[in-house]
């Protein structure tokens, strides 16, 4: 049997599934070998060995480890050395780096947010509701909320955002060159580096502010703050965008869905809505990826220090052993265990925020805008086929 | 019901306390886990083996 090629490609017509291979190695077995890029490395294809292994401290996220399977040629580091944060470092390291940002998302943080946010939400439909139609809905609204909400968080000029959010683009964009997602880097590194400077001379009440004390107290380098904003900046906008306008489009396509959202003023309905779409929708469908340690066994099969890893969690969250009937979107169904965040310590650090913007999107659209529908059909739509996060580039939307 | 957490494991991720937020709470300088009732009455006992079931860290353990 030749060694299937993995990320593999959805099918026609089906752009809320995985990759229909994908689920038949997933029945076939719990460990596959794939080609991925320039090696081969081991798929775990269900759920629950997903969460055991991601959960293994013999695993590491670091690119430069031996095995480690990377989509892409990619430099960790920009030129000037500003890397892309804790992500793809392991501990302690990456749990030191990481507590020093975790508090902005703590819970209670997020949800005093709560208000701001749903006047953001409000003004933007008020200006869509003004504007003309058909508009495109990841241009006009799906990209503001979240990047409006990171940029305040992080004390980012909201002004700089088609900068920021193009080169955050580029820089996960599967079909770029090696040399565009460098300079993508590049860039973005330099213009953090640049903004925590102007924090050093002139902190204000924000994260990046908060890191330049921990810069001055000489517990962190000033690139290693940019890179932390990089990292933040990107996941902070981009994952949340596609979660809006996919989110939005999968419910135009389940009327009885959006039904459920429309007709509830329930907060409870509104957080599982909100589970369950993240599950069905595993926007980062490119896999967790990491490089193994020391061996380890799984299910009788030794996977070896020096082999690489690949989680995909879109099939994890739809593995008929963890969510019954996995390929319905049922927003009354329990999803809260979904591994749309991935698991392990690398967990989602931004998730309280991705949440809350999320309950308060789904909550506000389809009520103030209910004859909301598609301006083009669906297969006119560009789905992010070419994006290690899925999502579509634009939706075009009437009322 | 006997709830342990391990604060060093723990990353911060809140799954805890949306699950069971008359339990688990976090520290305000670094959102780590601290525990608000280690022993809760029974109808807590869905959400708190919930929030054992969702920490990414594996940093709570629920022994009946
Ligand atoms: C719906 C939106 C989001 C999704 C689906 C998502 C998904 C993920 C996933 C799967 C990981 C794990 C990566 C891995 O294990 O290799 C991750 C990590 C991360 N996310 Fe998110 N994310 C979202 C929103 C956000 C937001 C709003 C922020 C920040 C403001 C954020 C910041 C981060 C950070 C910093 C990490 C790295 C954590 C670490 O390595 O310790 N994310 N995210």
């Amino acid at each position: 049997m030749t060694t299937p090629v993995y990320p593999m490609t959805r099918a026609e017509g089906c752009p809320f599934d995985p990759p229909p291979k994908l689920r038949e190695l997933q029945d076939e077995a719990a460990l596959v070998k794939v080609q991925v890029f320039d090696k081969t490395a081991w798929l775990v294809t269900r759920y629950a060995d997903q969460r055991k292994l991601l959960a293994d401290p013999r695993l590491s996220a670091d690119v430069s480890t031996p095995g480690y399977p990377s989509q892409t040629a990619m430099a960790p580091k920009s030129d000037d050395g500003v890397g892309i944060g804790f992500i793809l470092m392991d501990d302690p390291e990456h749990a030191r780096l990481r507590r020093m940002v975790t508090a902005p998302f703590m819970i209670k943080r997020v949800e005093a947010m709560r208000p701001a946010v749903q006047k953001i939400v409000d003004g933007l439909i008020d200006d869509l509701l003004a504007g003309p139609k058909p508009v495109d809905l990841m241009e006009a609204f799906a990209l503001p909320v979240p990047s409006l909400v990171i940029c305040t968080l992080l004390g980012v000029p909201y002004a700089d955002h088609d900068f920021f959010q193009q080169n955050s683009k580029q820089l996960i964009s599967l079909t770029a060159t090696p040399e565009e997602r460098g300079q993508a880097h590049g860039n973005l590194g330099a213009y953090l580096y640049n903004l925590v400077g102007e924090k050093l001379e002139n902190p204000g009440d924000d994260l990046l502010s908060g890191l330049t004390e921990r810069v001055k107290a000489g517990e962190l380098a000033r690139q290693d703050a940019a890179g932390m904003g990089v990292l933040l900046l990107l996941a902070g906008h981009e994952t949340t965008a596609n979660m809006i306008a996919l989110g939005t489009l999968a419910l135009l396509e389940h009327p009885p869905q959006l039904a459920v959202l429309q007709e509830t003023d329930d907060p409870k309905v509104v957080a599982g809505a909100v589970e369950e779409l993240l599950r069905y929708l595993n926007i980062t469908h490119n896999g967790r990826r990491r490089a193994v340690l020391e061996d380890i066994e799984l299910d009788g099969q030794v996977i070896k220090a020096g082999e690489g890893l690949i989680f995909p969690n879109d099939i994890g969250n739809r593995d008929p052993s963890a969510f019954p009937d996995p390929d319905t979107l049922d927003l009354h169904r329990d999803a809260r265990h979904h591994v749309a965040f991935g698991f392990g310590v690398h967990q989602c650090l931004g998730q309280p925020l991705a949440r809350m913007e999320l309950q308060v999107v789904y909550s506000t659209l389809y009520r103030r805008i209910p004859t909301l529908r598609r301006a083009a059909e669906l297969d006119e739509i560009p789905f992010k086929h070419d994006g290690s996060v899925y999502g579509v580039h634009s939706l075009p939307v009437t009322w | 019901m006997k709830i342990i957490i391990d604060q060093d494991k723990c990353v911060a991720s809140g799954q805890c306390v949306t699950a069971a937020v008359d339990v688990f709470d976090q520290r305000d300088e670094d959102g780590i886990v601290v525990l608000l009732n280690d022993n809760p009455p029974e109808d807590l006992a869905a959400d708190v083996h919930q929030a054992a079931a969702v920490c990414p860290a594996l940093a709570i353990v629920v022994e009946d």
